[in-house]
């Protein structure tokens, strides 16, 4: 069967049940395609031979009963995996082997799920066009020469390259949703709380989330279910009652009201993007769902805000990799030296620079001036969300300001690829779920994504009307195979 | 304001993190350029807000302290880049 790997994860899951595929066939299918992209750059770390094996096993005494049942996958180089490499896209951690598991990856597992390999990401999830990884860049399936976003850039061209099935990421500032819109998969950002945090390489604590990246909404809803757990090991994990998300799908959103943000609508958007964003009005008003205008007025403050608090945070968390505990460490003349030495060589550009912005803006006389001011303008925003939560149960946007750009071209300005996270990072900052669906084309062929973002822990409502959009929509993603020879 | 290179000298030594003049400049620009994107939020009056710290409305849970945890000694200092037996080593510091 040469088309497995064209299968979406509901129809594998469907096919293995009814014993029409093993596992050992789609794992052979998966890893056979992986290996004929290797161009793409998705892999950090590739685990085809213990998969292989595990899939075999799965086989031997398949347990149907499962989510996931044998079905292989692999995930961003940001998630712990026991006794399996784990670099977080750094040359810090270029040798870590974890000697624990992450929740999320564990609660895969435990589903029946088989580890493929590492994927490709920015550094610390630093980035948003794959190109700070240590490991190099990475390309988007849609187009050569194309960033797939970031951070989870291997994630999103490995799912859309049909290189695993489906993917978990992480979304810190738009890290799931900006690269799912740039490759026409689906990627949701869970509510803060939602999926554990434990075993996740730490980059800005109160931000960062995993979830799901798929081919389609059904997909991504069952992944959700199986890694949104209430896990004691994460302080912030929050115990609510969590839906049967894949099971309580439905297209039937009539009568839903739902919220547009005249703020959105920003300086220089390309024209498609507002015609798109027209267009996905309309289908939401097909489905029998209402329109209302809204106002999220502190909208243009958010990115300001965020680059104070993530680096924050990231100075903080970041504090650890010091040459002693573990990760590389370099050759100094005394101990100050052989820190200094380490993390000058150890990380990248873009983290150096993060830690440093972090450093300052927590430094003493500047913490009131910027981390404070910060932190007390995140409430303003969290507050805009709030208050027009009140009147709408979920909110629409474009999902990035404009569709993939070449490798390069932002690279060496640091505020012009910050802005590629304008409309996801009021997400993160008001801890709220949002999920990034396909929507259409631009004149160049690219994808283009919507983004609907919801109330906290209201996962089930954002993908019901993400379910009903997809189906108005009926979007192809046009993929040539033009990396594989 | 602007950061200049003693500032830039100050933040990398907190940070720990070595930078050669010609990295310095570059950092300066860079970081110069951040800093009046951030400026924006001098419009904003926020002197009677509350700042937000964590979204996750909860309160930390407390847990009986038990050792869960026991003779993973090996697990810890296995990733450690130099080791000696039992300990990390670290170059001299006391002369």
């Amino acid at each position: 069967m040469s088309d497995i790997t064209k299968q979406s994860l509901s129809e594998l899951v469907k096919n293995i049940k009814d014993k029409k595929l093993s596992s050992e066939e789609v794992t052979k299918a998966f890893i056979n395609r992986s290996e004929k992209s290797k161009k793409l750059n998705a892999y950090i770390t590739e685990n085809y031979s213990s998969a292989l094996q595990k899939a075999k096993e799965f086989d031997q005494k398949p347990n149907l009963d499962l989510k996931l049942p044998g079905i292989p996958m692999a995930v961003k180089d940001l998630f712990c995996t026991q006794n399996i490499r784990t670099t977080a896209g750094s040359k810090i951690l270029n040798n870590f082997v974890p000697s624990y598991e992450s929740t999320v990856t564990k609660n895969i597992w435990n589903e029946g799920a088989i580890l493929l390999g590492k994927l490709n990401c920015d550094e610390f999830a630093m980035g948003s066009s794959n190109e700070t990884s240590f490991f190099g860049n990475v390309q988007n399936p849609i187009d050569k020469d194309l960033v797939p976003g970031g951070s989870s850039g291997g994630s999103a061209s490995a799912v859309a390259g049909q290189l695993t099935p489906i993917t978990i990421g992480t979304d810190t500032g738009g890290s799931i949703r900006q690269p799912a819109s740039f490759t026409g998969t689906v990627g949701l950002k869970p509510t803060y709380g939602s999926c554990s945090r434990y075993g996740i390489v730490a980059f800005a604590s109160s931000l960062d989330q995993a979830g799901p990246m798929a081919q389609n909404v059904k997909d991504c809803a069952l992944l959700q279910e199986v890694i949104s757990t209430y896990d004691p090991k994460d302080s912030t994990s929050i115990d609510f009652k969590r839906n049967n998300y894949s099971k309580e799908l439905t297209y039937n959103i009539k009568g839903k009201k739902i919220g547009i943000p005249k703020e959105y609508r920003v300086d220089g958007m390309p024209h498609e993007i507002e015609e798109l964003w027209q267009k996905g009005i309309q289908y939401v008003k097909d489905c029998g769902a209402e329109i209302v205008d809204i106002s999220l007025p502190h909208t243009s403050y958010a990115l300001p805000t965020y680059y104070i608090v993530a680096p924050a945070e990231a100075s903080s968390n970041l504090a650890r990799y010091d040459g002693v505990k573990y990760g590389f460490r370099a050759k100094g003349e005394n101990l100050i030296d052989m820190y200094e030495k380490t993390r000058s060589e150890g990380f990248g550009a873009e983290v150096q620079r993060r830690i440093m912005i972090g450093t300052y803006v927590l430094s003493s006389g500047y913490y009131d001036a910027y981390y404070l001011k910060a932190q007390k303008v995140r409430k303003l925003i969290k507050n805009d969300f709030d208050e027009v939560f009140n009147k709408v149960d979920a909110i629409l946007t474009p999902s990035t300001p404009s569709s993939a750009f070449k490798i390069g071209e932002k690279k060496d300005d640091p505020v012009s690829m910050y802005l590629n996270d304008i409309f996801t990072v009021p997400v993160n900052l008001a801890g709220l779920p949002g999920i990034s669906i396909p929507a259409g084309h631009d004149t160049k062929g690219y994808p283009l994504g919507l983004q609907i973002i919801g109330k906290a822990f209201d996962e089930q409502n954002i993908l019901n009307i993400a379910y009903a959009m997809e189906e108005k929509i009926n979007f192809k993603n046009k993929i040539t195979d033009w990396w594989i020879k | 304001m602007s950061i200049d290179l003693k500032t830039i000298k100050h933040i990398s030594k907190l940070s720990r993190i070595s930078v050669n003049e010609k990295k310095a400049d570059k950092l300066a620009d860079d970081l110069n350029s951040i800093f009046k994107f951030i400026e924006k939020l001098n419009e904003l009056k926020t002197d009677n807000v509350e700042p937000l710290t964590s979204v996750a409305e909860t309160t930390l849970k407390l847990r009986p302290d038990e050792v869960k945890s026991k003779d993973i000694r090996e697990q810890i200092i296995k990733n450690s880049p130099q080791d000696n037996e039992d300990y990390f080593v670290v170059p001299k510091v006391i002369e």
